[in-house]
């Protein structure tokens, strides 16, 4: 067990776990922050997605010790309400349906587009490619990241 | 306007309705769950009355539309309200919808499955929206002391002409909550919906793309702890011992124990199907410490004896079952498949001598087809929150059919049906999977032992190794053509391990004079379910590779020769049980055939490939235009036709519809789960094969058959005829015919 400080969405919180535990347990289990989804625990589906400094990480496999002082941002924090421009193109073409690969999607469209913001088709699709959506949803994640790039 | 009566089946509406009806319902606290945020958020109304079980209105007149069923991504929580908001006749910009709580008083078929949720629901849903009108309109009849016959609505306003008098719904509501209910009702004309037909956005959307607690893996409670089993590693195992003292004694760990799952006597209904029988509960503070106590578990197990178990299937007599001992390989599963196969099976329907037809035939077609077990891989892996105290129990999660699962609950735990409590959350996939819910007594009965409320969490590995998969299955299909190409007999040997996929009144049955059908199966231990259009996945894309095989042996277009057995199917049927409508069937290949410009040179140099299929009580053809790029399928376009019906929302329709195509494609390309010794080979999403964005088509067209029948299932019918398109495609461009699925399984290239 170990006290770490880390800095969340803006906001710092306090937490006391094994070092070893990866930051989707602590989000999850001790802060609360459930929009970060739990798919494989292995990094190969995404659902765990989230952003330290401005890359999009699996944070299944990012353990609580490697975070430091960057700066986190989950999903509940990429935008106040629900108005980042990947979800409000999320929204337009009604994108989800069971929803729950989502929020995973979502952060990592959101960094891959902070880092290339006028994609081509083939760029999006090898950004996308570690995100599965069993639902099938891709026709519509596509066309919403286009969305989402012309602003 | 159509009037119907306000019952249905065994059913009372009206006495539902009475039951729940009346009175003024003041704060409820669940308000704050359903509160929509955001720059649309509607103003809650001070006060809300209670109309019927499916609404209530409040004073301002916001309306609340109860979802009776779960919502796992078909859509339901939208479209099944946006039916009583029809009949209702109210603005759907003032509708909040709110997901039902288990009730089955007074709601019935509250579960998903079968594509059935909106076809069963469809009366009642528009009965509860015209009775509820109906109600404000007698209210406001006598409020202005006219005849009730006069008043009229309008997007929920209620008006009399003559007296130029007008009210909002909500100045009537509370009373109108005291208005008797109808015995019968009035429903709107298709010609006025303003509603259903027009798309509209997920109701939850807002809440999805800002990650909000809406699934049950997001359960939390104050004083919550977290659990997971350990179960056997395979098919055939069972629990010898465990040596828990090492786990035991890591940080955060509160106890670890066996449970039993079910009562030996215990006489199970369809969906107890249950794998494991006795699983090592580890309890403790946090998911993490208890994955890592889960691992430090030293287990041991061994082989089981043959067991037999009292079962009552669907429609069927009680049964007791032998449950065979084995460790069981898919090697060994493959050769037991083609002995039965080249063995005579059950005759199900013989229609005509096919014996003698394929004597005289000019030429004979002959293939098999196979394909192995699936697992559903729900991204939300299986979970529940259960808190079981000495006389209650309270749960939430996911699930498909919580009706059926309370009662299994109800005996095992030994506590009432009444003092069950189990909440519905989103589930985060089903296709079948969540409707045997296994791992909620399991959770259940660890709350009981902990009395405490916990949470169970299936990890990836323990929910693809859990069992309950897609059976193996395999077909032969055998055709006689005579000198001039027509189809003299048919011939169809399907089994499968356990259950045999032949649908023997399907088409083209009915199609042809000398019709033979015949099935076999395979006992296992391995456990099966329920998966996206149960065995219509499997015979669809068989047959409908065979057909193409076929047409082009015969020397025809392979559309024009569906449509040309269609037409006999239609004109002069062969036998009486013909389960498939023949015009419905041939307008979804003349809609494809239309839209895809289909016998029209393709510019893009793609290869086509058509498909179609019947099933839960809907018609779908599929053209796929397909490359192949360095080894590998690209699909260029997938053109859908599709005939369910009146479609409510066509927005959550063509979504769902687009889903089924990209599974479809995955799974026939990619998915597989083998066993050997009994343990699948495949444990999590590095081997397991799910489709990614780069593997989905570039472009995906809907079209919908417009009719005014009533709606009938779309989250099944689609996917069947996926696979067989884009086979048939495959063939085009590569020249190469596929028959054992997957086609391209781990490998990064075809063939
Ligand atoms: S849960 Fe992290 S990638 Fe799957
Ligand atoms: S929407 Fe269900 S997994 Fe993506």
């Amino acid at each position: 067990m170990a006290n770490f400080t880390l800095n969340i969405n803006g906001k710092k919180h306090q937490v006391e776990v094994d070092p070893a535990t990866p930051m989707l347990w602590v989000l999850r289990d001790h802060l609360n922050l459930t929009g970060t989804k739990y798919g494989c625990g292995i990094a190969q589906c995404g659902t765990c997605t989230i952003h330290l400094g401005d890359v999009a990480m699996r944070s299944c496999t990012l353990p609580v010790s490697q975070i430091g002082n960057q700066e986190v941002t989950t999903i509940e924090g990429l935008s106040e309400s629900g108005d980042h421009p990947v979800q409000k193109a999320w929204l337009e073409h009604d994108v989800p349906q069971c929803g729950y690969c989502q929020t995973g999607q979502i952060m990592n469209a959101a960094a891959f587009l902070k880092a290339n913001p006028n994609p081509n088709d083939e760029a999006i699709e090898a950004a996308m490619n570690g995100n599965i959506c069993r639902c099938g949803t891709y026709v519509r994640i596509k066309a919403a990241i286009k969305t989402a790039a012309t602003g | 306007m159509t009037l119907v009566k306000t019952t249905y089946g065994r059913r009372s509406f009206l006495k539902a309705t009475a039951l729940a009806g009346g009175g003024m319902v003041l704060g409820f606290s669940w308000l704050a769950g359903c509160k929509p945020s955001g720059k649309d958020a509607l103003t809650l109304p001070k006060e809300w009355f209670n109309i019927n079980g499916f609404l209530k209105i409040g004073e301002n007149g916001v309306v609340t539309i109860m979802s009776p069923n779960p919502e796992g991504g078909q859509n339901v929580k939208t479209s099944m309200p946006m039916i009583v908001a029809e009949d209702l006749d109210v603005d759907w910009a003032k509708v909040i919808v709110e997901q039902a709580p288990l009730d089955t008083e007074k709601f019935t078929r509250q579960f998903i499955g079968g594509s059935q949720a909106i076809r069963q629901g469809w009366q009642a849903l528009r009965m509860a929206g015209a009775s509820a009108r109906h109600m404000l309109m007698e209210a406001a009849a006598q409020a202005w002391q006219v005849p009730a016959g006069e008043i009229t609505t309008e997007a929920g306003v209620l008006f009399h002409k003559n007296s130029g008098k007008s009210a909002g719904y909500g100045e009537m509501a509370s009373a109108a909550s005291k208005v008797s209910v109808p015995k019968e009702v009035k429903l709107k004309d298709l010609k006025d919906f303003k509603i259903i037909g027009t798309p509209r956005k997920n109701v939850d959307g807002l809440k999805i793309v800002t990650g909000q607690p809406l699934f049950g893996i997001d359960t939390h409670r104050e004083g919550m702890l977290i659990a997971m089993i350990a179960h056997p590693p395979g098919f055939g195992l069972k629990l010898k011992s465990v040596d828990d003292s090492a786990a035991r004694a890591m940080p955060g760990i509160r106890d670890i124990f066996t449970i039993k799952v079910l009562n030996d006597d215990y006489e199970r209904q369809h969906f107890d199907t249950c794998t494991f029988l006795e699983v090592v509960a580890i309890v403790g503070d946090s998911t993490w410490e208890v994955m890592q106590a889960k691992k430090a578990l030293k287990t041991e197990w061994e082989p089981f004896e043959a067991y037999s178990e009292v079962r009552t299937f669907w429609g069927q007599e009680k049964q007791t079952l032998t449950i065979p001992a084995g460790l069981e390989s898919s090697s060994v599963h493959k050769s037991k498949m083609a002995e039965m196969a080249a063995k005579p099976g059950t005759v199900r329907r013989k229609d005509g001598d096919p014996e003698a037809a394929f004597r005289s035939a000019a030429k004979v077609l002959e293939r098999s087809y196979t394909a192995p077990f699936l697992a559903h891989n729900c991204m939300e892996p299986m979970n529940f929150f259960a808190h079981v105290t000495a006389d209650k129990a309270e749960l939430a999660g996911p699930l498909q059919k919580p009706e059926f699962t309370e009662k299994a609950l109800s005996e095992r735990l030994g506590i009432p049906l009444e003092k069950i409590d189990i909440q519905m959350t989103r589930l985060g996939g089903g296709y079948g999977r969540r409707s045997y819910a296994h791992w909620l007594l399991e959770a259940a009965l660890i709350s009981q032992k902990m009395n405490a409320p916990i949470k169970l969490m299936y990890t990836r590995e323990d929910d693809m190794t859990a069992g309950i998969y897609r059976p193996a299955y395999h077909a032969t299909f055998r055709a006689a053509l005579d000198a001039n190409n027509n189809l003299t007999a048919f011939h169809v040997k399907a089994g499968g391990i356990p259950e045999s996929p032949l649908a023997a009144d399907r088409f083209p049955a009915g199609a042809v004079d000398n019709y033979l059908a015949e099935d076999w199966t395979i006992d296992t231990n391995i456990t099966i379910g329920s998966y996206r259009a149960p065995r219509s996945n499997f015979m669809a894309s068989a047959e409908q590779s065979f057909l193409d095989e076929l047409a082009e042996t015969a020397g025809k277009d392979p559309l024009d020769f569906r449509l040309e057995l269609l037409e006999r199917a239609k004109t002069n049927p062969v036998g009486e049980k013909n389960d498939y409508d023949a015009a419905r069937y041939a307008g979804v290949l003349e809609l494809v055939k239309e839209k895809s410009g289909w016998g029209k040179n393709d510019p893009s140099g793609a290869s086509r490939g058509v498909a179609a299929y019947f099933c839960h009580n809907s018609y779908v053809a599929h053209v796929m235009d397909l490359t192949v790029e360095d080894g590998k399928p690209v699909v260029q376009k997938v053109h859908c036709a599709v005939d369910c019906g009146i479609v409510v929302n066509p927005l959550g329709a063509v979504n769902l519809a687009e889903g089924s195509v990209v599974d479809g494609i995955g799974n026939v390309l990619y998915g597989e789960l083998t066993f050997k010794d009994g343990v699948p080979d495949r444990s999590n999403l590095d081997k397991y094969r799910i489709i990614r964005h780069s593997e989905a088509p570039k472009a995906i067209e809907v079209h919908f058959v417009k009719n005014d029948i009533d709606p009938t299932g779309l989250g099944e019918p689609l996917y069947p005829p996926v696979m067989a398109a884009l086979a048939n495609a495959l063939y085009r461009a590569t020249g190469k015919r596929l028959y054992d699925q997957p086609f391209m399984g781990e490998r990064q290239m075809l063939g």
